[in-house]
């Protein structure tokens, strides 16, 4: 029994050390931007450094329409093959986990090669550009988007719930956006913080199609020349990530409460 | 299967009913969803696969796949393929101790939960702002390094340390592979009954013959699933790699990363090659996973 | 020395008092029921006795020998669980051998004592199944031969029938006695189901808050229940609140009505006291038939049929109890809303701590 104990507490304590050392000496390090004493230099100069600001709002921006795409496209293709096509289920499974296989740097160098020319000249403009990128994160992400919105639908029963909806009299709008969604919003939820910790962070795909546009590069970027100011914005990027899991936490829990059991 | 097969035949008698269009009118609810997959999953791997056969002129030839087997591209695939299976299975031995550490009854709930959340940002935490961590922590001038020069006298570079080395990529690539693990396998070790072990126990089982006859046969589909996630997990792993070692080490990643940069092989058609090789070790990896899981799971299946 | 002697053994959870001061020896070959509702320390009881828990206070001896501190895996003690907890991974063959397995037994002994225990429990055609293919009371049947198969010092069985349909539970629950009896093995058996412990203990360790509330043989149990609270949880019972006109005598009156009781315990009230009396339903019968001690006049409101046992309901003054009698289909039954006088001997009328 102690000796069980004692190994446990072993692990517990050597996870703590790994994990947090290097977060102490990056904030340890993010300190002492002046030579002479401990400051909040780095904070200052990353918070006027307006190119991160930038980078960050369009990363927001990216992460967001790539929620929206993949919510777009995924709940009705989900919904339906819940309901119409069981069958086509596992093609369905089988497609939106095939980019576990398939390494982001080979998907975006792909995706260069097809609409860098004709017939698809995506990236000769700005805004075919930032389509492709989020086309990208919509495939990079499709795996959890898919599991979140199955898992979702297999728990409340679509099949179910639409029978009773026909049969109280509701249209197929109302039946979509009154029923089935808001019951699969924590779902949902959890799906798109989720995918906007990971947009944000993101740096292959990114740094191929849009470059310094985009908030993981910039990263690197203020890495390469800055090493203040990049101890501060890993700090920063840390926290960040940190928020938006305790947000993914957060939703869960309610879920459970909201959802009861199955 | 039957419960699911008799959903989908009662789905179709709730709608209006259209038999001899049933068939088709399936495939049109999932079309946007199949043309998305076409334009930009299926188009761009295809694309990369033609080109692997093919020849600056179109032509279809076997010689980049062969041009596959030189020395620098041999051994960039194995860097990657070897520090992918010793962080996934590091991070996964470790992993699952933690793991199991973390779920024991007389851990203090606080403490779980707040590792386990910490487990979710580190296993997000990849990329650029996690190799600048290590940069500070066990670089040259990292608070670990200086420490333990000035303090204790040990100079890890001069013992053979470098961060910028396979084995300190290894170390940094564990911060998010080790907390995956933590995430992923923590069901399956809450599905291993506490009957299930005290029965062992009965029966006169030592702790060890427990965890042989009974806690690793059940918990094995999971630990094989959990691992080929970290195995992929860091053989696509290009950020990281690159923003810590700068390009340094020969990793297929890499590699890739400066052919598509520019055409620093002088043949495009061989990129294409490098990045089908990536695919075809993953479905390898894949495949492998199948065949040890349906072994492993076989009492289930029954 | 008894075979095995719980002595004074009391376990705490942090604040919670489990288990306190449970004084029990028990002789080999018996089988022993501990009775009690959920949360009643029965399953704590077993547990330390299994070696799961350690117990707060109190010493635990098995063949003269303190088992109290020996790790579960040494004691050669077997268990069965509520949940089966077969391994999901083996067989049943390689369920039942895995004791003998982790003791290296050799191959040929393992595959002798197999057999036999899987004649023993009519699964020789499951031998190669895996657990999730067999039903419940299958799985129950494995789990038994599992723990016999190490050839235990004692079989402790914890509510092993409670998540079983009630007929399987029924033939279960006979066999589980004959297999006892069979091989004189000393078995502890935890359950919360009066009826399930009356029909298969040699001894009944009834059970509250802890506490050991009697111990006695079913008959004892059923017929001399020594508190309330016994009273009340083995078997049905009709209590009311009456009071005492002559101790010596035992005459009470309830509700208006003269009654006649045996209870030795009667002699020490004093007269005008009010106390608690019970008569099983069994006991009280139509004034029709035979005519015993008391005689009531009662109003029927109420016919329930439960099969071999008609139980009707009777209203006296403000007092409902109930009469159970047995069916058959010659038997004149009162109509609802009649009079009816019944009757009772003054031994069946118990006067209650």
């Amino acid at each position: 029994m102690r000796k069980a104990t004692l190994w446990n507490w072993f692990w517990i304590l050597l996870g703590l050390l790994y994990f947090f050392l290097p977060l102490l000496a990056t904030f340890h390090f993010s300190l002492r931007a002046r030579k002479e004493a401990l400051s909040l230099l780095a904070y200052q100069q990353m918070i006027e450094d307006t190119r991160i600001w930038q980078a960050l709002l369009y990363s927001i921006q990216i992460g967001l329409l790539t929620i929206g795409l993949g919510l777009l496209l995924m709940v009705p293709t989900v919904y339906w093959v819940h309901l119409r096509a069981r069958y086509l289920r596992p093609m369905i499974e089988f497609f939106s986990l095939l980019p576990f296989v398939i390494p982001a740097i080979v998907l975006v160098f792909g995706l260069i090669r097809i609409y860098s020319g004709d017939p698809f000249p995506l990236t000769n403009t700005y805004a075919g550009t930032d389509f492709l990128l989020i086309a990208g994160y919509v495939v990079l992400t499709l795996p959890y988007l898919y599991r979140a919105i199955d898992a979702g639908m297999t728990a409340i029963d679509v099949a179910t719930l639409t029978e009773a909806a026909q049969s109280l009299g509701a249209g197929w709008g109302t039946i979509l956006f009154r029923v089935i969604v808001p019951n699969l919003r924590s779902a949902m939820l959890g799906a798109a913080f989720l995918i906007l910790a990971i947009v944000l962070g993101e740096f292959t795909i990114a740094s191929f199609i849009v470059g310094l546009r985009a908030f993981g590069p910039v990263i690197w970027q203020v890495g390469q020349n800055r090493a203040y100011e990049a101890s501060a914005l890993v700090i920063f990027s840390f926290l960040l990530t940190w928020i938006l899991m305790a947000l993914i936490n957060f939703v869960a829990r309610r879920a459970v409460v909201t959802s009861g059991p199955r | 299967m039957l419960s699911e097969r008799r959903s989908a035949a009662s789905g179709a008698l709730r709608l209006k009913p259209l038999p001899s269009f049933i068939g088709l009118l399936d495939w049109a609810g999932v079309i946007p969803f199949l043309l998305f997959i076409l334009l930009f999953l299926i188009l761009p791997s295809l694309y990369l696969f033609v080109g692997s056969f093919q020849d600056s002129s179109g032509r279809f030839t076997l010689e980049n796949i062969r041009a596959l087997f030189t020395p620098t591209i041999m051994s960039a695939y194995w860097v990657s393929i070897r520090i992918s299976l010793l962080t996934a299975l590091l991070g996964g031995v470790f992993g699952f101790f933690l793991a199991y550490a973390l779920l024991s009854e007389e851990t203090p709930t606080w403490l779980r939960s707040a590792l386990l959340t910490f487990c979710g940002v580190a296993s997000n935490f990849a990329g650029v702002p996690l190799a600048q961590a290590f940069i500070f922590t066990f670089g040259r001038m990292g608070l670990v390094t200086v420490l333990l020069r000035e303090a204790v006298g040990l100079d890890l570079y001069e013992m053979g340390f470098n961060l910028y080395s396979f084995w300190g990529l290894s170390i940094t690539y564990l911060y998010f592979q080790l907390p995956l693990m933590v995430l992923v396998i923590t069901p399956a070790i809450e599905g291993l009954r506490r009957e299930w072990r005290e029965a062992a126990e009965n029966l006169g089982a030592s702790p060890l013959q427990y965890w042989w006859y009974i806690g690793i046969p059940i918990l094995m589909p999971s630990l094989l699933g959990a691992m080929i996630l970290l195995f992929g997990n860091a053989f696509g792993a290009y950020a990281t790699a690159i923003s810590l070692t700068g390009g340094l080490i020969n990793l297929i990643t890499i590699l890739i990363g400066n052919q598509i940069r520019g055409d620093v092989l002088h043949n495009p058609n061989l990129g294409y090659a490098l990045a089908l090789g990536m695919v075809v070790v993953m479905a390898v990896m894949m495949s492998l996973y199948y065949l040890l899981r349906r072994h492993s799971e076989r009492w289930l299946r029954q | 020395m008894a075979f095995l002697v719980l002595e004074h053994v009391s376990k705490r959870f942090g604040n919670l008092i489990a288990v306190e001061d449970f004084h029990l020896a028990v002789e080999k070959g018996e089988f022993i029921s501990l009775l009690g509702p959920s949360g009643c320390g029965k399953t704590t009881v077993l547990r330390m006795i299994a070696g799961f828990e350690l117990p707060t206070t109190g010493r635990i001896i098995l063949e003269g020998e303190d088992i109290t501190r020996v790790p579960p895996n040494r004691r050669n003690i077997g268990m069965v669980f509520q949940s089966y907890a077969l391994f999901p991974n083996m067989t049943v063959a390689q369920n039942i051998a895995f004791g003998m397995r982790v003791r290296r037994e050799p191959e040929h002994r393992i595959r002798e004592r197999v057999d036999e225990l899987l004649a023993l429990v009519h699964l020789e055609d499951k031998r190669n199944s895996y657990p999730h293919q067999l039903s419940g009371g299958q799985q129950q049947r494995v789990a038994l031969a599992r723990a016999l198969a190490i050839r235990p010092r004692l079989l402790l069985l914890d509510e092993p029938l409670s998540a079983l349909d009630a007929k399987i539970r029924v033939t279960l629950r006979s066999e589980i006695r004959a297999i006892q009896r069979q091989l004189g093995i000393t078995v502890i058996y935890v359950t919360h189901d009066q009826e399930e412990a009356l029909s298969i203990s040699d001894r009944i360790v009834v059970m509250r808050a802890g506490k050991i509330e009697q111990v006695g043989t079913p008959f004892q149990i059923y017929n001399f229940p020594q508190t309330s609270f016994v009273a009340s949880f083995v078997g049905m019972l009709n209590t009311a609140e009456a009071e005492v006109l002559d101790p010596q005598q035992g005459l009470l009156q309830l509700d208006g009505a003269h009654l006649l009781s045996a209870d030795p315990g009667l002699r020490r009230r004093k007269p005008g006291e009010r106390v608690r009396l019970s008569i099983r339903p069994e006991r009280i019968s139509l004034a029709g038939e035979q005519l015993k001690d008391n005689l009531l006049q009662a109003r029927v409101e109420d016919i329930t049929f439960l099969g071999a046992v008609v139980r009707i309901q009777l209203r006296l003054g403000n007092t409902l109890f109930y009469m159970d009698t047995f069916n058959n289909p010659h038997l004149a039954l009162p109509t609802i809303g009649s009079t009816v006088q019944v009757t009772c001997s003054k031994e069946a009328v118990m006067v209650l701590e």
